[in-house]
């Protein structure tokens, strides 16, 4: 039932608003609002019980075990939120001079070295809002950089095939076309393919490492000169940096610019889709570029730089501070951690995946890289099942709800067939994971026994499988009042 | 270790499960000599009570202030059970809703807001969020170039009356990809932008025209002759809205005769709050027409192999996850959370508290304004009927006057002088629902002892 079904006509909410509506009469007539908009008229009970009980409806980490693969679906502290969220935050305005917001850019320039130093790289910017904009600004910066050098020839992006969509698209926003670089069976790059691409129109190469494929590019540094010896420089995507935090740093592999996903590595919440934080890391050649602003300090006291201070800077990416809340939920929860802490991350989130993994070997399922070390998560490919029993991934990963259990990543990536990505983080117990390979084992076994189980399954979710095909046909994407009257 | 549940126990069985001796092994595959020592500029870690502490004393260093100042983002009243709710961990620690079955709260909720937000507009759909207002400016310009196929030229009016940092952002974003954005004065007197100034900009195609509605000096534009211009020269209109200022002023929808085609702004006002700058949300809608090229998620309503009733992410061939280097855009990410606090408010303001607050900030602005230009020295900048902000002129320099008044802890506006050096002296005011009469007087108190005493300390000199 939607929100809009409880409601009626002239129920007023409650006493969060003023009760009565002040005279607009000094505004023309033909610029004011004619009709009420068509808003749900319901008492604070009811939205309360009506967004509880929704809530209910959704699978999370704090309900579940959630290992998406690629996502990084660790632990968020509450602590993170409530300090967040403290009055001295909440009500700070974006615009408030800096002498009187010096609390908060004091943790936002902790924040910028804390990254530098993790990252390896020699300046940080916090702005970019999410993965993809870090990546648009990653990119933005490699251009800027080439046009300062008058290198305008550069109008190419590599990126290797096993890349996130995001990749491609990005370079595109950015006005370059992409050349896809293939993957070999063992997960590396193909290196004689790579040599072959790499060339005087090469602006930059996209690297996420470890890869979407769940292992560690071996050929890195020769990766990185030969793109460096091209005149293109190296793009890190920090999708999987949960895999190398404290063990390895992207700017000693060679990387010029970096994004992290704050809500993966640095456990900010994912809410339903977000709001992330792509804050970005530049080798000291592209320090200039950097977006705004970035905070810095001088004289014991911090503040935002502006276009005055870095007129080389790519600009903005959004009015204010990028996604500020975010970015003060990843400075607790790095403070939390500390030194020690963090770098212990990549170490158990990487112990995880590969005891899953040998689990996964010792319970018969087929592994798409069966012969190297995971990173932080890896694959299982559900092909013979698929060919023999006529059960897909899909169907397991289905099935895999019913059994109290987020499902993996499926169909992704996409050079893998019938794949699950398995990711499950440092934060989950050994328990989890053998109770999410025993619901593994259990679902083949339903597949062999009673495979209409699984192909059907979920059975005990508020809805089963839902009809995407007619979903895109008959556009539904709004509830409309003449529809229910 | 911190958010690590694994014994050492547990840590034995599983590296004897991978057939390794110590973790260290698990990282051969990386070469030995790129491997990083220790992290030492991290320092070490804190307790929970340590950072608690931290947190509250660099939260009391924000000085608290009453605040005048809104130039793209508002203060207002938000009911305690929004945040509640949404930070239920449901809500605050579920991923992307790509799992539908398991996911019926988020995607359900989402096709509520999409409901709302369209029902404020006035517009046909919606997608589930972009990031704020100022890059969801971009990605309706980006949209803007694909939908209008009548317009080779890739010229976009922009006018000065629009939010600085939306055009340095929208420029930032587009200029890779050989798009235009002319730039239109305003007119001195009104503070609003005139159709003369558009048609001298115009030139002979023009793929779309953006108005922001209030303007970012708070003025209102006239919207109607705007629209039908833009639309009678085959260009495209984009609006830029304050999404709880619509609750009484038109919306964009219905503006002309034909409406804007894309409607675009930042959520902040309906629920999200100040927060330093962030999360908020950018909303984007637009008419049926342009549906395919709209950017980011759009959830649908469907039916599950039951016929019961259900919702999915739906028309994710435009995506980059699909589409890769030709989606509609890179957005993967976008505000989900925030955009989750926004819906539980809407729904518990319901249209009437929307209205009423809308209202509210319109007369407490009037009575600011009203206020302060009674003060010898200030007088209002522009003659036009404004929403909830307006642009003052002072007679003394505005950084000055701003710092003598943040000194007393009162926020006083927005300093324009940079983004308008040819205004002069002159701040943006805003007084929303919050602002008590008692506030809005001890600003013209505080406002008239630093003019006067200013102008004292030149006369000595």
């Amino acid at each position: 039932m939607l929100i809009h079904e409880h409601s009626r006509p002239g129920r007023k909410g409650a006493p969060q608003a003023p009760t009565s509506k002040a005279d607009l009469s000094d505004i023309p007539q033909n610029l004011l609002r004619k009709d009420s908009a068509a808003l749900p008229e319901v008492s604070e009970l009811q939205a309360v019980r009506h967004y509880t009980r929704l809530s209910k409806k959704n699978f999370s980490i704090d309900t579940h075990f959630y290992p998406l693969g690629s996502c990084t679906m660790k632990y968020n502290p509450r602590a993170c939120n409530s300090l967040a969220m403290l009055p001295g935050f909440l009500s700070l305005h974006p615009l408030t001079p800096d002498q009187h917001s010096q609390g908060f850019l004091a943790c936002m320039h902790e924040l910028q070295a804390m990254l530098c130093e993790a990252m390896g790289m020699a300046a940080f910017s916090l702005a970019p809002m999410a993965g993809a904009q870090g990546e648009f600004a990653g990119i933005k910066m490699i251009s800027a950089y080439h046009q300062a050098n008058n290198d305008d020839d550069r109008r190419e992006i590599l990126v290797p095939d096993a890349a996130h969509g995001t990749n491609p698209a990005t370079a595109t926003m950015c006005g370059y076309s992409v050349r896809e670089i293939p993957t070999l069976e063992n997960g590396d790059v193909d290196f004689e393919a790579l040599q072959q691409a790499v060339g005087p129109h090469t602006a930059g190469l996209m690297l996420t490492n470890p890869s979407t494929l769940g292992v560690f590019e071996r050929q890195i540094e020769k990766i990185a000169a030969i793109v460096h010896d091209a005149g293109g420089l190296l793009y890190y995507d920090g999708a999987n940096l949960n895999a190398i935090l404290g063990k390895i740093r992207p700017g000693d592999m060679g990387f010029d610019v970096i994004h992290t996903n704050l809500h993966k590595t640095f456990s900010t919440p994912h809410g339903g889709g977000g709001p992330g934080s792509g804050a970005v890391g530049v080798a000291e050649r592209l320090k200039p570029f950097l977006p705004l602003p970035i905070v810095a300090e001088g004289n014991g006291s911090y503040r935002c730089l502006s276009e005055q201070d870095a007129p080389q800077s790519i600009g903005r990416l959004s009015a204010f501070l990028g996604n500020a809340g975010v970015l003060l939920r990843a400075y607790i929860y790095m403070r939390l951690l500390g030194k020690s802490g963090m770098e212990r991350v990549a170490e158990f989130a990487t112990l995880n995946a590969n005891y899953m993994m040998a689990e996964a070997k010792r319970r018969g399922f087929q592994l798409a890289i069966p012969d190297r070390r995971a990173s932080h998560e890896f694959i299982i490919t559900m092909k013979r099942e698929a060919s023999e029993l006529h059960v897909t991934a899909m169907d397991f990963a289905k099935r895999l709800l019913d059994l109290g259990y987020h499902a993996p990543t499926t169909y992704f990536p996409l050079l893998v067939p019938e794949c699950l990505l398995i990711e499950p983080t440092e934060s989950e117990a050994k328990e989890a994971l053998d109770g999410f390979m025993d619901a593994l084992e259990q679902i083949r076994e339903e597949a062999k026994t009673s495979p209409e189980l699984v192909t059907t399954a979920p059975h005990t979710l508020p809805v089963k499988r839902l009809d995407e095909v007619s979903a895109a046909r008959n556009l539904d994407l709004r509830w409309k009042a003449e529809a229910t009257a | 270790m911190p958010f690590i549940p694994h014994t050492e126990q547990e840590i034995d069985e599983m590296l004897e499960a991978i057939g390794i001796k110590h973790t260290d092994e698990l990282f051969e595959e990386i070469p030995s000599h790129l491997k990083v020592s220790g992290l030492d500029g991290i320092p070490p870690g804190m307790t929970e009570m340590e950072i608690s502490r931290l947190m509250q004393k660099r939260a009391a260093q924000n000085r608290e202030a009453v605040c005048f100042i809104g130039a793209g983002a508002y203060e207002h009243h938000i009911p305690a059970a929004v945040w509640q709710l949404t930070t239920r961990g449901e809500y605050y620690t579920a991923y992307t809703p790509y799992q539908a079955e398991a996911s019926q709260g988020t995607l359900q909720l989402t096709y509520e807001y999409q409901s709302m937000i369209t029902a404020l507009t006035d517009m046909d759909v919606s997608n589930a969020s972009l990031y704020d207002g100022a890059s969801a400016l971009a990605e309706a310009v980006l949209m803007a170039v694909r939908g209008n196929r009548k317009s080779k030229s890739r010229r976009i009016l922009l006018p000065r009356t629009v939010h600085p940092a939306y055009r340095k952002t929208a420029d930032t974003i587009v200029s890779g990809q050989n798009i235009e954005l002319v730039e239109v004065d305003y007119d001195r007197a009104s503070g609003t932008l005139q159709l003369d100034a558009l048609k001298q900009a115009a030139g002979d195609d023009i793929t779309a025209v953006v108005i922001q509605q209030p303007s970012f000096f708070g003025t209102l534009e006239d919207v109607d002759a705007i629209t039908d211009w833009a639309h009678e020269n085959n260009a495209l209109v984009i609006s830029i809205t304050n999404p709880l200022s619509i609750a009484v002023l038109k919306p964009p929808g219905q503006w002309g005769g034909k409406g804007a085609d894309i409607a675009c702004g930042d959520g902040q006002p309906l629920g999200a709050p100040l927060s330093c700058g962030g999360p908020y949300y950018g909303f984007l809608c637009c008419s049926q027409a342009l549906v395919r090229q709209m950017p980011g998620r759009i959830v649908g309503r469907t039916t599950d192999v039951d016929g019961k009733e259900g919702f999915v992410l739906t028309l994710q061939a435009r995506e980059q996850h699909i589409r890769r280097s030709r989606a509609t855009s890179n957005i993967c990410t976008n505000q989900g959370l925030v955009v989750t606090a926004s819906t539980i408010h809407m729904a518990i303001l319901g249209p009437r508290g929307l209205e009423n607050t809308a209202a509210a900030c319109h007369a407490n602005t009037r009575e600011l304004v009203a206020q302060l230009s009674a003060i010898d020295g200030v007088r209002p900048a522009f003659s036009s009927p404004v929403f909830h902000e307006s642009a003052l002129l002072l007679d003394k320099p505005v950084n000055e006057v701003l710092q003598a008044l943040a000194e007393q802890n009162i926020l006083g506006g927005y300093d324009l002088s940079s983004d308008y050096p040819e205004l002069g002296n002159a701040m943006l005011v805003c007084a929303t629902e919050l602002r008590t009469e008692e506030e809005i007087m001890a600003y013209r108190t505080a406002l008239q002892a630093v003019l006067a005493v200013e102008t004292r300390h030149k006369e000595i000199a």
